[in-house]
């Protein structure tokens, strides 16, 4: 058993060396924190598939407990941003690479994170309907109006207005970055895909300083 | 005439209204035209561009023989260039080309003149162009040919009416009453509570036609709005149809019925204008009209109770207005409210109204990402424009602002305070916000881990801060702490991390809310104690000028306090200040010389600037004359530095004095007070008195001795004086009449410049030519100046005193002023206490002893004893100035027997041995009388 232990350690020490070297932000210690992290997460998981990493539901579990995030789609659309690969799990890999962004990512990072998350059929523009896909359930509807969607639809033209700069009606990653280096406040324009300060810190403070603490 | 008919006469459908305005404009048009070939003969002959052509009732028949009759038509005897007669008429349309003409027909009308002008004046809308041609006002009136002297004449003459018309048709408008939204709300509540289904109900249903309420009160649509119209109501009487009613600032009268917005055509009036709706239905219902007398009691009763709970409502809590007062603020003025500038009714509402409307709806009923959007569009308008300011807070924006920032959403936060801080350059946005209680909440978001959040809220404090209360409001919620502490970073390192500037930026945020708030007295207290004193000292070392304005502000601001001063000398921020007098920012420099302005009453910190070469870049910045606010600050530090000798000495050096006697002419009075005060200061100094003369200082002095700014008075009576004590100045000062100038400041009410003045006396009376001439050719002067002896400031005593002695010098002075009472006034003095005062009194007593039994009159009046206890005073001056009135008084026997009883002979022997060979004599002197007297009185007892 000792044995076993010493030997997963070797490995996830390798791993964390490799990885750290392939991602930004982290430093060794703390790839191998996140990959520790991510074999506790694993154990927990009942899928036979273990192998292929973690699944949907379980990192919608984590976006939702340890971020805060509430709107399904836009957690749907975070687990596809992670996933790189596009198999459904989220590898050790991709989990390092996500987190990095997720939490000490670059403004320029963030933008194309974000962009990616909001170009749902991810055709490199967010349309029309893609906003309005996205912004539906954010005003209360009043009951009274003829048609509950006019006020979406509306704040659809003037999100439009604001961002399209090249007047295509549809936002490409350049009209989105340049509308974001305007306005810092519109990255996350289409819904919240980025955890906030507060558990950026909570979830360092907790992934972290567990190993000095055992 | 044009314009009375186009504005003032009331128009509907192309017709003259039949009112009885309308008729009082006829009238005056009749008579003018009835007397027009009588008043004006020659320039009723001439010929108008055009005829005036109407359908008029007169025949034939009714002209006169003057014309040429052929069947039913008529036409004049003379005619124009071309031939055609000037009257032509061919019943039933008349044409005239002439006023000649036009004021027969009126004749000939009689009866029907005024019918015969109004159908005249509405068939032709513009009569004036008709008569002159349409350009001629505009065009070229060049020639001079005799008719076109002419026209220029009728012209005169048709606009002098147009003026009479206009005059009289004011005071007629002006007696109707003007209706405003709320007067009609206020009807209007009234008619609903006297509807109802009972017996005694007056009136079946009121109703305005749209339940919504525009924010000025209106309920007609804008465009509507722009005729004055306020709101429409259906009123269904007892008796009779519904009434359709529009209600317009001019009057209440029916329309067409209007039931909904949108119908066009109701809009016209179909009635009179009543003044108001109970008028007006006095007038349409019979049942209404019979049972509102039992009921307007009643209704008037009501009326009175709800305005005066209005009343009652408007005054303000009384326990806040104490304190309100109590806080004293350097710049108490500047915000304190000019009350809202918009009219009543706001007609033309802008498209930014309803689209940002929009976005507060979306604020209001969105979630964060919704919030977001709105907050980032929002801030695409500009909002440095009053009309979107003032929409947001129209539309109830600034409640959510406010709102949004309590929640946890620090996007949201963000977005808000950007916007907030903005809308808050704007002085009704800052009270808004204040009375929403929004700077409590951004008060405690100082506390945010989040420094951009941290920087908006101290930003946005600072701009609300402008004003008393919210400076209040801010101390109150620990708000002076929370913005010191933002003050805590290291701003003189090369090298920063980026949280290092970010740090550096919350400090420079939070050193401009410490700006706007240390206006007020208890701000300043309160930013000492919350340890602000180092922290501003520290930053103030930094390079960063976006840094320094707010630092330096701040420092300025509360160097009125003691206890600042006091630190700004001991922290070693004066070699800052002086440092950066030197940087290319004219606000920097401004608010550092204002602050060494205020400091340098203290000799130590005047000296430090010196030690730091501040003296020399202060005297290169008056060459800033265009920036009078810069200049008024430099000026200021200048002359409170010229208080000590050496600066005078580099103020020689670097050619200050020029410089300033170039600044005494068309200067604002702030400038003015602080250069003369250095021209004041440096005079003391011998060599500046005749620089200053020599660069043509003295004439623009005196001439400011006619002013009326007090503290100016003061320092320039002292810089006169100054420039006197030599006497080729006093040439100049006295061909200038300038001791005749500062003669009458001394009828000036305040005591500093009486006293400043009567200093200024002194030299002047030293250095005349025939001095005792000139201030006898002063008619009641010198009664003025005996007088002041009666005022209860001391250093005014002082100086008349000194003047005095002065002026008695000359005996025939003397003798004048020992008429009008000198000497008990003097004596009356002598028991006041005060050393500067007891040195010119004595020289005062001694100067008119020379004169008659002055001396005898002293003694008598008890002015010997208190004399002798000024020998025992510390200050030598006082002692030579006593011993000389000793020494003058003791000519007198008894005076001798009463300074003997009072000990005087040890003092004067000590005196005798004292190195001033004035008061060496005066002493010896004194104690000679005393021993003659002693020995002439044994010599008489034994012979």
């Amino acid at each position: 058993m000792t044995e076993m232990s010493a030997m997963s350690r070797k490995i996830i020490q390798n791993l964390a060396e490799t990885l750290s070297k392939q991602v930004k932000h982290f430093n060794k210690t703390e790839a191998e924190c996140l990959i520790r992290l991510f074999n506790g997460l694993l154990g927990e998981q009942t899928d036979r598939r273990v192998g292929l990493g973690l699944d949907r539901s379980k990192f919608r579990n984590i976006l939702h407990n340890t971020f805060g995030m509430t709107d399904d789609m836009i957690m749907d659309r975070v687990f596809r941003a992670f996933d790189k690969d596009n198999d459904s799990y989220i590898s050790v890999k991709e989990w390092v690479e996500g987190l990095a962004i997720f939490l000490r990512g670059t403004m320029d990072e963030k933008i194309k994170y974000c962009f990616d998350v909001y170009d749902l059929n991810g055709d490199g523009y967010i349309s029309r309907e893609e906003m309005f896909h996205m912004l539906k359930n954010s005003l209360i509807r009043q009951p009274t109006e003829e048609d509950p969607d006019e006020g979406i639809k509306d704040l659809v033209e003037i999100t439009l207005k604001k961002m399209d700069y090249d007047h295509d009606s549809r936002l490409s990653c350049a009209d989105f970055e340049k509308a974001v280096r305007d306005e810092n406040l519109l990255l996350e324009a289409f819904g919240t895909c980025l955890p906030d300060a507060k558990s950026i810190l909570a979830f360092e403070q907790h992934a972290f300083q567990e190993p000095q603490e055992r | 005439m044009g314009v009375a008919l186009t504005r003032a006469a009331q128009w509907t459908m192309g017709k003259l209204e039949v009112s009885p305005l309308n008729e009082a404009l006829l009238n005056d048009i009749v008579n003018f035209v009835e007397q027009f070939n009588s008043r004006h003969p020659q320039e009723a002959k001439l010929v108008f561009t055009e005829p005036l052509q109407w359908t008029t009732a007169l025949q034939a028949s009714d002209f006169t023989s003057e014309y040429e009759l052929s069947g039913s038509s008529v036409h004049s005897q003379d005619t124009d260039k071309d031939g055609c007669p000037l009257l032509q008429l061919i019943p039933p349309d008349i044409s005239v080309r002439s006023f000649s003409h036009l004021c027969k027909v009126v004749q000939l009308a009689n009866d029907s003149k005024l019918k015969e002008v109004w159908a005249c004046l509405e068939a032709n809308r513009e009569p004036v162009v008709k008569m002159l041609g349409p350009n001629f006002t505009t065009a070229e009136v060049s020639d001079s040919s005799p008719e076109a002297e002419f026209k220029v004449k009728l012209l005169l003459i048709l606009q002098q009416l147009d003026t009479q018309l206009l005059n009289s048709s004011i005071t007629q408008l002006s007696q109707k009453v003007r209706l405003s939204p709320a007067a009609v709300k206020r009807d209007v509540e009234l008619l609903k509570s006297v509807c109802g289904a009972g017996e005694k109900r007056l009136l079946k249903s009121v109703r305005y036609t749209s339940d919504y309420e525009f924010s000025n009160g209106c309920r007609s649509p804008p465009w509507r709005q722009a005729h004055g119209e306020i709101a429409y109501l259906i009123i269904e009487p007892c008796d009779t149809e519904p009434l359709f009613i529009t209600c317009s600032t001019a009057g209440v009268y029916l329309n067409s019925g209007i039931k909904q917005e949108g119908e066009e055509n109701a809009y016209e009036r179909k009635s009179d204008v009543y003044k108001d709706l109970v008028t007006l239905l006095k007038s349409k219902s019979l049942h209404f009209t019979e049972n509102i007398n039992e009921q307007v009691v009643f209704l008037n009763l009501r009326r009175e109770i709800k305005m005066n709970l209005f009343c009652f409502h408007k005054s303000p809590g009384g326990g806040t207005a104490a304190e309100e007062f109590s806080e004293s603020s350097s710049e108490s003025e500047e915000d304190e409210e000019q009350s809202e500038r918009r009219g009543e009714s706001h007609t033309d509402l802008p498209s930014e109204y309803w689209q940002i409307q929009k976005l507060v709806k979306y604020l209001k009923g969105g979630n964060q990402t919704a919030t977001v959007i709105a907050l980032c569009c929002m801030r695409d308008f500009n909002l440095a424009q009053e009309t979107c300011q003032l929409a947001i807070r129209d539309v109830g924006g600034l409640e959510v602002l406010i709102n949004l920032l309590d929640t946890d959403e620090v996007k949201c936060k963000i977005g808000s305070l950007k916007i907030m801080k903005e809308i808050s350059r704007s002085s009704q946005i800052r009270r808004a916000i204040a009375n929403l209680g929004g700077l409590q909440t951004m008060v405690s978001i100082l506390d945010s881990p989040d420094k951009e959040l941290k920087c908006l809220a101290a930003e946005t404090i600072a701009n609300v801060a402008k004003f008393r209360r919210a400076r209040r409001t801010v101390r109150q919620y620990g708000g002076i702490k929370r913005l010191v502490e933002l003050l805590d970073c290291v701003p003189d390192s090369a090298m920063l991390s980026t949280e290092q500037e970010k740090d550096v930026e919350v400090a420079c945020c939070g050193a401009l809310a410490l700006w706007s708030c240390s206006k007020s007295t208890r701000n300043k207290e309160a930013i000492r104690k919350a340890g602000g004193i180092p922290l501003l000292a520290r930053l103030l070392k930094s390079p960063q000028k976006n840094m320094l304005i707010p630092v330096v502000g701040t420092l300025q601001e509360c160097a009125s306090e003691r206890s600042y001063r006091i630190a700004i000398q001991t922290e070693g921020m004066i070699e800052d200040l002086v440092k950066n007098l030197n940087c290319d920012n004219q606000e920097l420099q401004m608010h550092c010389a204002s602050a060494i302005f205020k400091c340098a009453e203290d000799k130590r910190t005047r000296d430090l600037v010196r030690q730091y070469e501040g003296l020399q870049p202060l005297v290169v910045l008056l060459n800033e004359a265009d920036n009078k606010q810069l200049l008024a600050a430099v000026t200021g530090a200048i002359w409170k530095c010229s208080m000590s000798m050496e600066n005078v000495v580099k103020f020689e050096e670097f050619k200050a004095l020029e410089r300033l006697v170039s600044l005494l002419t068309d200067q604002p009075e702030e400038v003015l007070v602080n250069v003369v005060g250095a021209l004041g200061e440096c005079a003391q100094r011998p060599a500046n008195r005749a620089t200053i003369r020599k660069s043509g200082g003295i004439p623009p002095l005196v001439s400011l001795l006619t002013g009326t700014n007090q503290a100016l008075l003061v320092n320039v009576t002292r810089a006169v004086g100054a420039c006197a004590t030599e006497s080729e100045n006093m040439m100049i000062i006295d061909r200038l009449d300038g001791v005749r100038l500062l003669w009458s400041l001394l009828k000036n009410p305040n005591p500093d410049v009486q006293a400043s003045a009567a200093w200024a006396i002194c030299p002047c009376i030293e250095n005349a030519k025939d001095a005792g001439e000139m201030v006898r050719s002063f008619v009641g002067g010198l009664e003025l100046i005996v007088n002041l002896l009666k005022s209860p400031n001391k250093e005014v005593l002082a100086s008349v005193c000194a003047a005095i002695a002065k002026i008695a010098k000359d005996e025939e002075n003397l003798a004048v002023i020992t008429d009008h009472g000198v000497v008990p006034m003097l004596s009356n003095l002598t028991n006041t206490v005060n050393d500067k005062l007891h040195r010119y009194l004595a020289e005062a007593v001694a100067r008119c002893c020379m004169w008659g039994s002055n001396r005898v009159a002293f003694g008598e009046a008890g002015a010997v004893a208190p004399l002798v206890r000024y020998l025992r005073s510390k200050d030598p001056s006082v002692h030579q100035a006593t011993a000389q009135a000793l020494f003058q008084l003791s000519k007198d026997p008894s005076n001798c027997i009463a300074m003997h009883e009072n000990g005087v002979v040890k003092l004067l022997l000590g005196m005798m041995g004292s190195t001033d060979e004035v008061l060496q004599e005066a002493a010896a002197g004194c104690v000679a009388n005393i021993r003659r007297l002693a020995l002439a009185n044994e010599k008489a007892k034994y012979g």
